[in-house]
Order: C-alpha cells, then sequence, then structure tokens
C-alpha cells in the first residue's frame, strides 16, 4: 500500500481526527499549505443583499437628471465625496474616500447583464451561478473554482471560506463544495461534540451516498481542527467596529494572517432592499460597509498584505433610476462594484459614468458584464482557467 | 447484501412512497404481502381536500393594495402591515402542508407532490397567498391524475403565468418565458426542440393571463391569431394545441419518467443498459394509459428491481423529507410551527420558495459541511433540547423578512413515545439498538456502529429513557439522511 491508498483509506475513510495518527496529521498539516495552481493571491467578496441603490452610493453628482428624477432622495453636491469631476462617493464612506485616495479603490460603473430579471432570489442566482439569465445552474462560480483549483487533490473545503452559518450557492462546486465558519471555535466545538467526532467505519463497497456523507464528514471534522489551530495562534492587534460585517472581516483578517491557505472568502450582509425611506437605512449601512472595509485594508496593510489580497463587492443589482413615492427606490438593473486593494494601478473610475439619457424602460443601460470582472479575476489574480470555470470566454477587462 | 427482508422492502417503500413509517405501521405492514401495502397506500392517496389559508373574496394583491394607498385609502403603515400579513399566510400554506404531510395521511399525494412542486417549480412574485393556495392545491390534486390535466392546470395558474412573464406575453410583444421553460422544464428537456419552435409556441400562448381574483383568463385582444408553426406543424395555434402536440411527443413520458425514476429510485442512476430499460418500458406504459401518474407510481413500487438493495440508501432525503419523516416517525409536533421554518432555511428547502423555475437541484446538492453538521445534530435539538446556534442566511428581500423572524430557534416539541414504544415491549434489551435501527435506518447496523451507539446511551436509564435515547443517537448518524 503506498502512501497515497493508505491516505485514502484511513483519513478520508475515517471520521474524526482522534482516529487519524500522529504522523499522518503532520502530513495533513504539510499538504495544507498552498493550494495547487494558486499563486497565493486572495480574493474576498462582499455581497450586498437586496440590490444596493448605486446611484445615492457612486453618485452622478453634476448630473441634473439625477436630481430631477430623485427630488428628495438625491445626495446634495456638497455633501458627495468626489472622484472625479462626474462622480463623487456618498457622505457616509468616509473610508472608503481614504482608500480611493490611497490609490486602492477602483470603481466599475455599469455593470450588468443581458436580459436582467428583477428578482432578488434569481438575480442573486444568476450572480453566484454566473449563468446566463435564461440558464440554470447548479453549481456557483467560487464552487467550480475550487473544482479547478483542487483537480485531482484530496477535499479541502476550507480552501473557499463563507464566513456565515449556511454556505451560500456561490460556494457549491460539481465535486468539491467551500465551508461556511462563522466562528471558528464554534465550529469546532461543534465538531467535537457527541458522535460527530467517534464516528468511525470502514468505507470500501459502500454505496456512493453513504461514502459521500461520511467524506464530507471527515473532511469537515478535520478541515474545522485546522482553521481552529490555526487561527487560534494569530490574534489580529487591529481595531474593528463592532458589528456583523466589521466582525466578519475581523475573521476574516485572521485567517489570512494565519495563514489558513484559502484563496476566496464569501461574505453576504443583507438589508440593501430600499423601497421605503431609503435614506436612514442606506446611510447606516454604507457606513458601516465603508468603516468595516477601511478598517480591513488598514490591518491587511500594517500586516503588508494589501497587495496581495482583493476585495470585490457587488449587489443583485442597482434599483431604478427614479425615485418612488415612498421615498425609496424599487429594483433596477445595472451597478456599480468595487475593487479594492490587490495591487490594482492606483486611482481609478475604470469606465464611464452612467448614462442617465440612455435608460433601458427606466433603467441604466449595463456595458459590462459581471462575467468580465469573474474572468479578469480568475485569469489574471488568481492564475486560473477562467473559461474552464465560467463555460465560455467573457472578454477580459484592464484591470489587474 | 442479499435480498432485501420482508421490514426493510416495508420501510423502505414508505420512506420512498411517502415520509417514513412508525414502528407500528412497519409491524402491521410486515404481515401482508408487499403488493397489498403498495395497493393499500395508493388507495389511503386517492381522496383529496384543500389547503386552505385564505379565503378567496378576502385575498388583496399587493398591486391592489397599492392602489387603495394611492386613493388615501391605506396608509403607508397599513400597506406595509397587508403585505406582511400575505406572506405570512404563505407561511401558513407551507406549514399547513407539511402537517398533511407529517400526517401519514394520503402519503402517496403529497410525496408526489412534492415532486411536482420541485418540478413545476414557482413562487408568487407579489406575496400573494390566494395565488399560492391555489398553485398548491392544482398540483396537489392532479398530483395522482393525468400529467395531461396537470400541466394544462398548473400552466394556467396565476402564479405560474405571473412567475413566468406570460401576462408580459402580447401580440406584437411577445414573451418567451413560458413557453422556453414549458418545453426546456415541463416536458421535452433540452435538445428536443428548436429556438424557433420557442418563437412560435410562444405566439400561441398570447392572451393567457390572469386576474386579481386569481381567474385564468384568455384575452382575445392581445392574442396573436396568425399560423404558428410548431414542431414542423403549421396552423393558427393557440395555447391548448401546444400543449396537446407537446403531450403527443413521447419524448415528454420519457423526460418525465426519467425524472421520477431519479427521485423515486436513486439520485445518480448509472447511465447503463439496465436502468435505460426500466426507464423506456414505464416510459411505455405512462404514454400508453394517457400519462396515467398514478398507474405509473403503482407499477414502479411493485416492480422487483425497485427493491434491489443496491437502490436502498441510494437517496439524499431533501429537508423537507427529513422534517416531515422525522415528525411522522415520532409523531412530534413543534409548540412553535416557525420552528419548521428555521429549519428549512437553514437546510435549503423552503416550501413555496424554490431557488428557481428548475426547482431544487437535490442529491448531493444537499450537503456540504454545514448542513450536514445541522442535519445531524437536528435530533439533538429535538429530542435533547440542545441549544441551536446556527442563523441562516436573509434573501434580501425585503418582503420575506417574514420567514426570518426569530423565535424559531427554540425547538420545543412534544413527542408521543407511548405508540413509538409499544412495538419494542417485548424486544430484550440487548436486541434494542438492531430493533430501531431497524424501523430508522436503510441498513442494518454495523458492529462497530453498534458499539459507539451504546457507548452514547448509558445503561442505568429506564428503559424508557433509554429507548429514546438509543433513538436520538441513531437519528444521528449519517445513514438516517439516507433513504
Amino acid at each position: 500500500m503506498n502512501r497515497r491508498d493508505f491516505v485514502k483509506q484511513s483519513a478520508l475513510t475515517t471520521a474524526g481526527t482522534l482516529l487519524i495518527p500522529h504522523f499522518l496529521k503532520a502530513y495533513e498539516t504539510q499538504a495544507m499549505g498552498q493550494l495547487t495552481g494558486s499563486n497565493g493571491k486572495i480574493l474576498v467578496i462582499v455581497q450586498l443583499s437586496g440590490g444596493n441603490d448605486g446611484l445615492n452610493t457612486v453618485v452622478p453628482y453634476r448630473n441634473d437628471i439625477y436630481y430631477r428624477e430623485r427630488p428628495t432622495i438625491a445626495i446634495r453636491p456638497e455633501k458627495v465625496l468626489p472622484l472625479t469631476d462626474e462622480i463623487g462617493i456618498h457622505p457616509a464612506m468616509g473610508p472608503l474616500k481614504a482608500l480611493y485616495d490611497d490609490g486602492l479603490l477602483t470603481v466599475i460603473n455599469n455593470v450588468g447583464y443581458p436580459n436582467p430579471d428583477r428578482s432578488h432570489f434569481r438575480s442573486m442566482d444568476i450572480w453566484q451561478t454566473a449563468s446566463d439569465s435564461d440558464q440554470y445552474l447548479r453549481t456557483g462560480w467560487i464552487g467550480r473554482y475550487l473544482d479547478a483549483a483542487c483537480a485531482g487533490k484530496e477535499q479541502q473545503p476550507f480552501r473557499t471560506i463563507e464566513v456565515d452559518d449556511t454556505l451560500s450557492l456561490a460556494l457549491k462546486g460539481n465535486s468539491l463544495n467551500g465551508m461556511a465558519v462563522l466562528d471558528p471555535k464554534k465550529l469546532y466545538t461543534q465538531t467535537r461534540s457527541g458522535l460527530v467526532t467517534k464516528l468511525s467505519r470502514d468505507h470500501h463497497d459502500e454505496p456512493e451516498p453513504v461514502a459521500y456523507l461520511y467524506k464530507t464528514l471527515a473532511e469537515t471534522v478535520s478541515s474545522a481542527e485546522y482553521v481552529y489551530d490555526k487561527a487560534r495562534i494569530q490574534h489580529t492587534p487591529a481595531t474593528y467596529p463592532n458589528h456583523e460585517l466589521g466582525n466578519r472581516l475581523k475573521t476574516v483578517s485572521q485567517f489570512i494572517q494565519s495563514g489558513v491557505g484559502t484563496s476566496v472568502y464569501y461574505i453576504s450582509i443583507s438589508g440593501f432592499d430600499t423601497h421605503i425611506n431609503q435614506p436612514g437605512q442606506q446611510e447606516r449601512l454604507l457606513g458601516q460597509y465603508a468603516e468595516a472595509v477601511g478598517a480591513f485594508m488598514t490591518d491587511l496593510k500594517a500586516a503588508g498584505r494589501q497587495n496581495d489580497v482583493m476585495l470585490m463587492t457587488f449587489s443583485e443589482f442597482g434599483r431604478r433610476v427614479k425615485q418612488n413615492a415612498s421615498n425609496g427606490t424599487d429594483h433596477g438593473t445595472a451597478n456599480n462594484v468595487f475593487l479594492i486593494g490587490g495591487g490594482l494601478p492606483s486611482r481609478r473610475v475604470l469606465n464611464e459614468a452612467p448614462d442617465l439619457t440612455k435608460l433601458t424602460d427606466g433603467d441604466l443601460t449595463y456595458s459590462v458584464d459581471f462575467r468580465q470582472i469573474y474572468a479578469t479575476l480568475l485569469r489574471d489574480y488568481l492564475g486560473t482557467d477562467d473559461v474552464a470555470i465560467l463555460g465560455r470566454k467573457f472578454e477580459p477587462l484592464k484591470i489587474v | 447484501m442479499d435480498k432485501l427482508s420482508r421490514q426493510q422492502q416495508t420501510r423502505y417503500l414508505f420512506t420512498r412512497a411517502g415520509f417514513g413509517a412508525t414502528p407500528a405501521e412497519l409491524d402491521e405492514a410486515a404481515r401482508k404481502s408487499i403488493r397489498k401495502v403498495v395497493r393499500q397506500l395508493m388507495k389511503d392517496s386517492e381522496s383529496f381536500t384543500e389547503l386552505r389559508v385564505v379565503e378567496p373574496d378576502e385575498n388583496v394583491t399587493k398591486k391592489a393594495l397599492k392602489g387603495l394607498v394611492k386613493d388615501g385609502q391605506l396608509d403607508r403603515d397599513m400597506l406595509k402591515e397587508r403585505i406582511r400579513m400575505n406572506a405570512e399566510k404563505i407561511r401558513d400554506l407551507n406549514l399547513q402542508w407539511l402537517d398533511r404531510m407529517a400526517s401519514g395521511q394520503g402519503v402517496v399525494r403529497e410525496k408526489m407532490a412534492l415532486f411536482w412542486h420541485g418540478h413545476f417549480a414557482c413562487r408568487t412574485m407579489g406575496q400573494n397567498p390566494l395565488f399560492m393556495q391555489q398553485y398548491a392545491n392544482t398540483i396537489r390534486k392532479h398530483a395522482l391524475g393525468r400529467f395531461g390535466d396537470l400541466l394544462m392546470a398548473v400552466s394556467k395558474e396565476p402564479a405560474m403565468l405571473q412567475f413566468l412573464n406570460n401576462q408580459q406575453n402580447r401580440k406584437n410583444a411577445p414573451n418567451e418565458n413560458f413557453a422556453r421553460e414549458l418545453m426546456e422544464l415541463f416536458t421535452l428537456g433540452r435538445g428536443h426542440y428548436s429556438e424557433y419552435d420557442i418563437k412560435e409556441a410562444a405566439r400561441a400562448f398570447t392572451g393567457w393571463q390572469f386576474t386579481s381574483d386569481g381567474q385564468f383568463v384568455f384575452r382575445e385582444r392581445v392574442h396573436d391569431e396568425g399560423d404558428k408553426t410548431v414542431f414542423g406543424k403549421t396552423g393558427a395555434f393557440n395555447g391548448d394545441d401546444v400543449i396537446a402536440m407537446l403531450l403527443e411527443n413521447k419524448q415528454t413520458a420519457t423526460f418525465i419518467t426519467t425524472k421520477i425514476y431519479r427521485y423515486f429510485v436513486t439520485d445518480s442512476p448509472a447511465n447503463d443498459a439496465e436502468s435505460t430499460t426500466r426507464i423506456e418500458q414505464l416510459a411505455e406504459q405512462f404514454y400508453k394509459s394517457g400519462y396515467d401518474i398514478a398507474g405509473l407510481m403503482e407499477s414502479l413500487f411493485s416492480t422487483d428491481w425497485f427493491y434491489d438493495p443496491k437502490n436502498v440508501g441510494s437517496h439524499i432525503k431533501s429537508p423537507v423529507e427529513l422534517l416531515a419523516g422525522m415528525r411522522h416517525t415520532l409523531n412530534l409536533t413543534f409548540q412553535q410551527p416557525q420552528t419548521q421554518i428555521f429549519v428549512q432555511r437553514t437546510l435549503g428547502q423552503i416550501l413555496f420558495y424554490p431557488p428557481n423555475v428548475a426547482g431544487w437541484p437535490g442529491g448531493k446538492n444537499w450537503i456540504d459541511s454545514s448542513s450536514l453538521l445541522f442535519r445531524m445534530q437536528l435530533p439533538s435539538y429535538v429530542l435533547n433540547d440542545a441549544e441551536v446556534t446556527v442563523r441562516p442566511k436573509e434573501d434580501g428581500d425585503i418582503n420575506t423578512q417574514l420567514l426570518a423572524r426569530k423565535g424559531g430557534q427554540r425547538f420545543q416539541v412534544t413527542i408521543n413515545w407511548d405508540g413509538f414504544e409499544t412495538i419494542f415491549a417485548k424486544t430484550p434489551d440487548n436486541d434494542l439498538p438492531d430493533a430501531i435501527a431497524a424501523a430508522l435506518l436503510p441498513f442494518p447496523l454495523k458492529a462497530e456502529q453498534k458499539k459507539l451507539i451504546e457507548t452514547q446511551t448509558a445503561h442505568d436509564l429506564t428503559r424508557s429513557r433509554r429507548i429514546h435515547a438509543l433513538t436520538a443517537a441513531l437519528m444521528s448518524l449519517p445513514e438516517y439522511q439516507l433513504t
């Protein structure tokens, strides 16, 4: 029996690390260093669920149409934090403006896809699976990235982590799944309780679903232990705002700085579905967002990691140009995407501001397909095969 | 594994055709031939009673509510409240249906309806409880009838027409969404039609609309009366004609039968000659019978190969199957019904909220590290009052916030143990783990599992408490996720 077979028959068929011999753990830990084909770059994705109003986030503060269509909710020009002569960001996003001034923020305008769907769940589905709007995929684009990056290797779910209690479709692949970890200690404790750690059995000749369940269990137990062991050594000294996104980005930073070896992190926060009384709600959420991201980038800068960590922020759609009768906005289409850090060329707004004279049914017209961004990040930033993951070639953007 | 024992056969049948069995049901069924048990299950599903959470005349659509606001008859807060109440009724519909599934009555109908819910996947976009109630009752009513009737009825449901944008499908402004999904997902499957067929069929469905009180209407004014060419035939077709053509095409029988085979026999069928032949034979029968669903299911449950040990344990329970099954087997009631929404959200299957029109992917898709851990801990939450610390994600939609309402995380339950325990009254203490396992799991306990289960359940408990502890431990095994 060679080592590989031994690993197969022992580590993966044995749920519960108690039963994995010591030397094997050492091997495992070694193998957990760097991902095959990985260039050490890290992507952190923040999803703003509910459809963030992009026009009040990146504000066209010189545009009369904007002020005409949004008489009570538009951000006054004098309050906007200007990025260029045309656009500037929401006043609650001071820390984001500071990142821009430091050359760390890239804004991509007019991002969307053909035949946009205005329902939250469907549009989210499209963004998470990277499908066409009339196509239904069972796997997410990060899941397929994991499939590609770990091809031929034993499953290591922690290579892509969602900082949450449950796993999004985005991280589900064909043969591999990412892992959901909100709190490494809590997860570790869960896998240490009762039967979970002690379950063990011989699995050859087992029918497929049984083997699959035990394999998933074994990987969960060993990954939970690995992540917990790694992350508890390193405590980031940086201060983070004490709210959901702040806490989650702090966890990501802790994972990165302790060398967990994860290539993609995923976080989603909710509350952006602002049909009614948008201004206060959005101000609060954008403020929290900017504050948390500011703290995260400061932390990474101090650790000397800001060039190999990129944070991408998207929302499933933007909102209508015209405000509604309830001081809010209804579901729209194209939106902006932020890329922060990652060693991108300094200070820029990548493309043209939204053209409010050329609307499609009252909505912004997209000019960048979101999958062009994915493709560019996969190929030029993470160094993997974008076509294999996205199913076809998308025109890359000049962002990296 | 050799041939299944009679008890294994019945347990397997109850989990596939329904939502599992109580030990008492298994005990009783074991005295009959398997054919008789199948017959009895089918017979028990013949009658149909509606789910009802809203009276047709008390339903007000979101659009109408917004109209009332414009007219000044409703203020913003009242509007919010009314939309919330509508969403609450859809939640109640979810819970009412789950109650039926867990009841053990008419389970083949309910199981089949759950299958059709995934097949004709649909949400109501305006949180309209009447539309959802009608849709649910349509798939339940026709669940075991003729597929043609089901297809026609569900295609004319306001919820479906709304979901697939047929209200926007008009002469001179076609919307192909409905025609496309009808062919791709509901009848033929990809590769058996052309883009041109879709374009032309879409024209036939122009005018298929609905009123705000949930009635299907054919609006002649927006219907395209011209000739259309669909599948090579030309005529002034309407929607009914296109559906008739789809039913005439044998591929529809093959497509549906294949999906039923995957759902009821095995999640990942081998693409071997054997499975292909089985599916072909069933499809042939299905087609010849005029798409008699009950006939198809009874044949399926009566074949010898259905009970092939290879199929046992090859299906991963969906979250709803898991929940309904656990409730039925233990005669369990949640004191806070919201708990069941919490479980559905955490595990990724909420009735009436499928992920998209392609339905829940199922199989291995249900399982990842977090969902597996939660599933394995569910029995402890339920039986040992263990603390639940998991929090499912919100879906971004302000209108479904109700589903995320707090209060679901406290698993307060009542269990009627009497019926469960009686069957084991004469079982010697040492045989208890095997005996209970035989009622709960698809496979007999292996020696090391038995040892592990024994160490988890101390011997100094009363017999009754020991049965409860063994049950919880056995339900925590990964194998409990399988049928």
